[in-house]
């Protein structure tokens, strides 16, 4: 970490224990979103890293961004998703929006005053994101949106959402990328998924009913949808995945203070052997995740995105995090098991790690398409 | 299994058939409720399954830790929640209180919690005490045809429901110096102090008992002075079979709920069931899951026919629960974003599995008592 790096992620740990840390367990228990929290993120200026100055972003690189996400992911991860997916939106929008799509929309997000959406995802279309079945129908002056979409992270608290629609034939060169705004006439919130983890998280139903969508609203162009989603994905990934670090360090930490702390059989737990073991490996896990988002979000600031690094970063650091947590818990026995301790909360919001931004199955399948061409020729 | 009596076989299809209509259609509402299934539990009793190892002549159905086992299986599939109060019920509570206690303490409670009239409970792990049980810090001071007791039990698994706790204290500083108690509720000086929110079992109540100068007549002493180590170590084995039962009946729900989901869904243009990665998981989740069973009925029925074996009991335990973890958490993996959601009871069972590695001895224990069994001789020098 360089010196910007170690005060930023001090500072914000410092934050994140006096504003955050104190609401979660009960927020968890209700599933509560606070927009105060988020707003806080945002003015202490994190809720744009990456984004240019101009646009009120903090300018920063992808790396500065990983940390920052770690960091917040070790107080809760579903603040840290909530950022990450605002702050998705508006890379895509910064890269694929013109100068007035830009200006109107990314200040509000960039200081954390609003929160952006990204919906893909139907009922039928998950890791089969091309098979989507929402509609786009030109009309006059604009488009009428139809469909539902579903799995949508910060649905219902995000005010701009980045919506994929069909605008032509089957497959994914039919797919358009839209700006659609809470109020607009015709959309609206459908139900609301009661989950395992990820609970202060709100994850909702989009429902379009002839809803109008003004063409300014149109990303890039017709049947651009798919490389609007595309570019974002890889950042995406590593995003996850150093969430997943996050997760991963804090279970750590409260495992190993704790083992520590722990008296039966007359000695402090952590000396023995067997959980010595479980320690040292979470440790290790942990660490060598760490150093795989890292190196490739260096690859994304290097503008040489390395696409298997990326998948592999999310791919090792979600698993990781879904077996740190589960040990954790274990190290904790009964009372890791309890609402008093926050392991099992840390371990129901892994679990879901390993299914957003493309299954760790998808990124299996990456990972050997990547493989394949690369040894092909050698064949 | 193929060795199952005609009698197991049939409590397996009396407890198939009740489980699949009196405990898995409540089963979410439940766990997303934090509520206990009390109509269910008290049915259990018409059925004749809450005593279902003690002895018929106190109203139980005099039957081994198979049939016990069965009964996990199937109601474990449906609500692991349940499950759990049902075992602390009849293995914790009835079955301690049937081989330990005299036949005049047996006449006057076991036939009202054989009928589930009344519920039982174990008291055992305190705050500090949990692995290191033996450890506890609870007092039962004598004081005439009394005993004053002084303490607090943790995760104890329905404390609220109780009517009778099987209670273990400290008579005196020797580690072995341990007695047991029947204490009803009611009694002066004992009260439930909190309700315990948990990340599964959600169904199943768990409280902390707290003992605060509570007099106990010395009439409900169960044994002598001293005994309680004894009381423990009787029970040991069919607690930890019985609770890997419930891994068990929560992997194969698993199993059988992702074949299903794998010929529902349809992902580019094929159901999930044509993806190798889904059959890889499929195919090991199943052969995991038949490895689990063989094992465990394997050594219900060697326990069934004296053939007891402490290591074993510890690794069937150590297996078990384990197992199920892996099976539950790749159960979600297939049903992806659904999985996750409490749409599908899969997620619930991952919650509810994680349990199984830590009660009735955690998978560490179980670890540390195989190795000290199998290394015993080594040890010694």
């Amino acid at each position: 970490m360089n010196d910007l790096q170690k005060e930023l992620t001090t500072s914000l740990a410092k934050f994140c224990k006096d504003s955050i840390e104190p609401h979660m367990e009960a927020d968890d228990h209700d599933g509560k979103f606070r927009m105060e929290i988020f707003k806080g993120l945002g003015d202490f200026g994190v809720a744009g890293v990456t984004l240019p100055t101009e646009f009120g972003g903090a300018g920063l690189s992808y790396l500065d961004y990983v940390y920052v996400l770690e960091e917040i992911a070790k107080t809760s991860v579903p603040y840290a998703v909530t950022i990450s997916v605002s702050s998705m939106v508006q890379t895509i929008i910064n890269e694929y929006g013109n100068k007035t799509q830009k200006e109107k929309y990314l200040p509000a997000l960039t200081s954390g005053a609003e929160i952006g959406a990204f919906a893909l995802s139907e009922s039928h279309a998950g890791s089969d994101a091309g098979a989507l079945k929402t509609t786009a129908k030109k009309v006059d002056g604009g488009y009428h949106l139809n469909g539902t979409k579903m799995w949508i992270t910060s649905g219902g608290v995000a005010k701009t959402y980045i919506v994929m629609a069909r605008t032509g034939g089957e497959g994914s060169k039919g797919v358009s990328a839209f700006i659609v705004r809470d109020g607009m006439k015709g959309f609206s919130y459908g139900k609301a998924e009661k989950k395992m983890g990820w609970k202060t998280s709100s994850t909702r139903e989009l429902v379009f009913d002839q809803c109008f969508v003004p063409t300014e609203n149109l990303l890039l162009d017709e049947g651009k949808g798919f490389n609007v989603a595309m570019g974002g994905l890889d950042r995406g990934r590593v995003a996850i995945g150093a969430i997943g670090v996050g997760c991963s360090q804090r279970a750590l930490d409260e495992a190993v203070r704790y083992a520590l702390n722990r008296h039966q059989f007359k000695q402090a737990i952590f000396d023995f052997q067997g959980l010595q073991f479980m320690l040292s490996d979470m440790a290790l896990e942990t660490e060598a995740s760490r150093l795989l988002v890292l190196k490739a979000a260096e690859s994304i600031d290097a503008e040489s995105t390395n696409s298997k690094l990326c998948s592999m970063a999310k791919l090792k650091a979600t698993d990781t995090a879904m077996k740190v947590t589960t040990d954790a818990v274990q190290v904790l026995g009964g009372v890791g098991y309890t609402s008093e301790f926050p392991v099992e909360r840390f371990m129901r919001d892994a679990k879901v790690l390993q299914i957003v931004e493309g299954t760790n199955q998808i990124q299996r399948m990456v990972i050997a398409r990547h493989l394949k061409k690369e040894y092909e020729h050698h064949a | 299994m193929w060795f199952f009596t005609q009698e197991e076989k049939e409590i397996q299809k009396v407890c198939r058939d009740f489980a699949q209509k009196e405990l898995a259609p409540f089963a979410e509402k439940h766990d997303n409720e934090e509520t206990f299934n009390l109509k269910a539990f008290k049915h259990m009793g018409d059925l004749g399954l809450l005593g279902i190892t003690a002895h018929p002549d106190f109203g139980g159905a005099g039957l081994g830790a198979t049939a016990a086992t069965i009964v996990m299986e199937e109601f474990g599939r449906a609500c692991a929640g349940s499950t759990l109060s049902y075992l602390a019920h009849t293995i914790l509570c009835v079955n301690n209180l049937s081989n330990n206690g005299s036949d005049v303490q047996k006449e006057k409670y076991l036939p009202k919690l054989c009928s589930g009239e009344q519920i039982g409970c174990m008291g055992m792990s305190e705050p500090e005490y949990g692995s290191d049980a033996v450890g506890m810090q609870t007092k039962a001071t004598k004081d005439g045809d009394f005993y004053s007791i002084t303490g607090n039990k943790m995760w104890i698994t329905n404390a609220q429901y109780a009517d009778v706790v099987y209670l273990y204290t400290r008579t005196g500083p020797g580690k072995k110096d341990l007695t047991t108690f029947i204490v009803e509720k009611g009694t002066p000086g004992f009260s439930v102090s909190k309700e315990i929110h948990k990340m599964g079992m959600r169904s199943s109540p768990t409280g902390e008992l707290s003992f605060d100068k509570c007099r106990v007549p010395v009439a409900n002493r169960v044994g002598k002075e001293g005994d309680s180590t004894l009381h423990m170590m009787k029970n040991l084995e069919i607690e930890r079979i019985t609770i890997a039962g419930i891994a068990l009946g929560i992997a194969e729900a698993c199993l059988a709920q992702s074949i299903k989901y794998a010929g529902e869904r349809k992902q580019f243009g094929k159901t999930l069931a044509h993806f190798q990665m889904i059959q890889k998981m499929i195919a090991e989740m199943y052969s995991e899951t038949e490895a689990m069973k063989r094992m465990l009925y394997t050594v219900c029925y060697e326990y069934d026919h004296g053939q007891k074996s402490n290591t074993l009991a510890s690794a069937v335990k150590l297996q078990l629960p384990k197992m199920a973890t892996k099976i539950a958490l790749d159960a979600i993996q297939i049903h992806g974003g659904y999985g996750y959601s409490r749409e599908f009871p899969v997620e619930r069972m991952m919650r509810d599995n994680k349990l199984n590695e830590i009660g009735a001895g955690t998978n560490e224990v179980m670890i540390m008592i195989i190795a000290k069994n199998l290394l015993n001789e080594a040890l010694r020098h």
